[in-house]
């Protein structure tokens, strides 16, 4: 196999390679993982406002089992973060299938729909909050104007307030979703769409069966960004709900910050964001086993 | 070329290697008082400070949570300010077990506190016998302001306990305004119903809560019926006070489009600003009782431990010049809280100033606001679950009463 040929190298010559890769490696190491130990230490003690030493089993994650509003902040992350990512990358396609049709002013409205990327989470949350206010936005407009049974009330009703930080937030990604599949459209073989049309497809399912079997790549990585937004979602509700009405837009990563400093409670803090590790890598891990698995088929 | 370089290069080593040394008497002061009234008290405690000879350095950070992080995280950190504000009671606990402030006991002795401070507010900075806090103001919590036009175009009477009061409440109602101007914020639910609990239960029964933490008593029939009063004033606020700002709610009643709020004494500083006079604008009382429990908070600062020596003589004087008579009153008219000191003139403080200062020379009247009485960690839980009771309306009475007995019955 020639790849294998390629491959042999000298020994001498890998250690410049590995030494520069090492302070990135102790960074890691101290960083990351020295970090992560003491928190999972620190979750097992009694720590209040600062850390101590004083050992308590599992006290604090039985408290985190019932508190009420962690399992607020659980269920809310989850229904947030599958209908933020299907939202995300469903309006993210269609915008770019939209921009590829040689449309004149296509470099204009690339930059018009990627710009709300641009702006920070608070920025977007306050100015959606004050949109979506009942006595200050859309609905007081809507009043103005003359109808005056109009309701969008969503942001001060508790069972309807996390689709307006769904909304929030598909505003603020849909933008980088939508450059990262112009990329990959660009990529695709203008013979492809020759060939299409020669079988006699139409052009929706060109795209649906063709073409976004070829982007698989493509929605991996907008995903993956996105995923990470979900499980750091923070400053968006802070900005727009504050958690609020009550605790019905409570979300995890809130829920260890506002613990760790104002409610002066370390230790249920650090257990929160233990149980957040440990959810995360459940998922992750069996995702890496199904990647290595398929890519030991593949040689 | 060599001679300018090494030139350029000793000077930058001169300039790094100079020690950053202090002004004489230089404070920097972390507070979170950045509202239009607060900025105008705070600004009183500068401008004595730098007449007796300091130099204030103000450190405002708006939001009194991210002022304390902020503070803890520089004393953590190394780099500690002069002074710091707190609230008056369990907020700063943990930073007096590690060690990191300053003993205040010669203040407490020169200044003679047992004499001019309430029992409560000297025992909510003391840790084993020892001062580490000065308190510099006592702010009531439980207030109740009300907007003399909007009452009068309702016809409603002033409000005097927790029964009448929704007698005004219908009446505003029926009139088209806003009956009761809310911030739907966490604290500010928290706060309604600290108002609820002292007016209605009592000052023995707020004080059975949060510091004796009695089970039984919450689940005997006089909470429940302070839960139910909470959960019905629910029933009069308007659709915008989810996440809605205290000053916000204080707006409306100002602009007469809500007949009352329910807020501490903080709220006069906006009445203030907007030119309005107590009893001829807007109405204030405390509901309850002839002599009303009258929740004592308030600020205080701790001076964090300084490696410099020179500092722990700025922070006495900065110490002195907080609780100096002139001082206190001149920030006093400011601020819409009550000097900490008992034994000044208040006759130049605006009505309900005046009020407090009255009401609270009978001791049964000084009851501790639950800064004093719970730390950060149960007060968070509690407030949680007020807020749950408050938004929810599926959950019950008696849910919220067993959530709440099983949380005071934790460790914390």
């Amino acid at each position: 196999m020639p790849m294998a040929g390629i491959r042999k190298q000298r020994i001498g010559s890998r250690i410049p390679a590995q030494l520069a890769l090492l302070p990135a490696v102790l960074v890691a190491l101290v960083v990351y993982v020295g970090a992560t130990t003491w928190t999972v230490w620190i979750s097992m003690t009694s720590s209040r406002m600062l850390p101590n030493s004083v050992f308590v089993g599992l006290r604090q994650y039985e408290s985190l089992a019932e508190n009420d509003r962690w399992s607020a902040s659980v269920s809310n992350i989850v229904l947030f973060g599958v209908l933020f990512l299907a939202a995300a990358l469903i309006v993210g396609f269609v915008l770019a299938v939209l921009i590829d049709q040689q449309v004149r002013a296509e470099s204009l409205l690339r930059s018009v729909f990627l710009y709300p990327f641009s702006m920070s989470f608070i920025v977007t949350g306050l100015a959606w909050r004050w949109l979506l206010d009942p006595t200050l936005g859309i609905e007081k407009l809507l009043h103005d104007i003359g109808f005056a049974g109009a309701h969008f009330d969503w942001m001060v009703r508790p069972e309807r307030v996390i689709y307006t930080l769904v909304l929030a937030a598909v505003w603020h990604a849909s933008g980088l979703v939508m450059a990262i599949m112009l990329a990959g459209l660009r990529g695709v073989d203008p013979e492809i769409w020759k060939a299409a049309k020669i079988d006699g497809l139409p052009v929706w399912r060109t795209y649906i069966s063709v073409i976004m079997p070829m982007l698989t790549g493509s929605f991996a990585t907008a995903g993956v960004l996105l995923a990470t937004s979900v499980v750091r979602l923070y400053d968006l509700v802070v900005a727009m709900s504050n958690g609020g009405p009550g605790i019905s837009s409570e979300v995890p990563a809130k829920f260890v910050m506002d613990h760790l400093f104002e409610r002066g409670n370390v230790g249920m803090a650090t257990a929160a964001a233990t149980s957040m590790l440990v959810t995360v890598a459940a998922v992750i891990a069996p995702w890496l086993y199904w990647q290595n698995h398929r890519k030991g088929a593949a040689t | 070329m060599i001679r300018s370089t090494t030139a350029g290069l000793c000077l930058s080593a001169l300039l790094l290697a100079a020690p950053q040394a202090r002004a004489q008497q230089k404070a920097e002061v972390m507070h979170w008082w950045t509202s239009a009234g607060e900025s105008a008290a705070v600004r009183v405690f500068a401008d004595q400070f730098n007449k007796a000879g300091g130099q204030w350095v103000d450190m405002a950070i708006a939001g009194g949570a991210n002022a304390r992080t902020a503070a803890i995280n520089a004393m953590v950190g190394g780099t500690p300010p002069t002074a710091s504000q707190f609230n008056t009671g369990k907020q700063f606990d943990d930073l007096v077990e590690n060690n990191l402030l300053v003993n205040l006991d010669s203040v407490e002795k020169q200044q003679n506190w047992a004499k001019i401070m309430p029992p409560a507010i000297i025992d909510a900075v003391t840790r084993d016998g020892h001062a580490y806090a000065v308190p510099v103001n006592i702010h009531g919590q439980n207030w109740l302001f009300t907007s003399n036009a909007a009452l009068a175009k309702a016809g409603a009477a002033m409000p005097t306990n927790f029964t009448d009061i929704f007698v005004a409440l219908d009446k505003l109602k029926a009139a088209g305004v806003v009956p009761l101007a809310f911030s739907g914020q966490k604290t500010w639910e928290r706060g309604l119903f600290n108002t609820v609990l002292a007016g209605q239960g009592g000052g023995d029964m707020f004080v059975s809560f949060w510091g004796k933490r009695d089970v039984a008593m919450v689940k005997g029939p006089a909470f429940r019926a302070v839960a139910d009063t909470f959960r019905k004033l629910h029933g009069y606020i308007d659709a915008g006070a989810p996440g809605r700002n205290w000053n916000d709610a204080t707006a409306l009643v100002i602009q007469g489009k809500a007949g009352m709020q329910v807020m501490g004494d903080w709220a006069k500083g906006e009445f203030s600003a907007a030119g309005q006079t107590p009893d001829k604008d807007y109405g204030c009382t405390v509901l309850g009782a002839a002599s009303p429990a009258y929740l004592m908070g308030g600020d205080v600062f701790v001076f964090p431990k300084q490696k410099d020596a020179a500092q722990t003589k700025t922070q006495m004087l900065l110490a002195s010049v907080l609780l100096d008579p002139a001082t206190q009153i001149a920030f006093a008219q400011k601020k819409g809280s009550i000097p900490v000191r008992l034994d000044l003139d208040t006759s130049s403080l605006d009505a309900c100033a005046r009020k407090a200062s009255a009401w609270l020379a009978n001791p049964k009247t000084q009851v501790p606001a639950n800064e004093l009485l719970s730390p950060p960690a149960l007060t968070g839980a509690i407030e949680d679950l007020v807020s749950q009771f408050w938004n929810d309306p599926s959950m019950t009475t008696d849910t919220f009463i067993a959530r709440v007995s099983s949380t005071l019955a934790q460790t914390f």
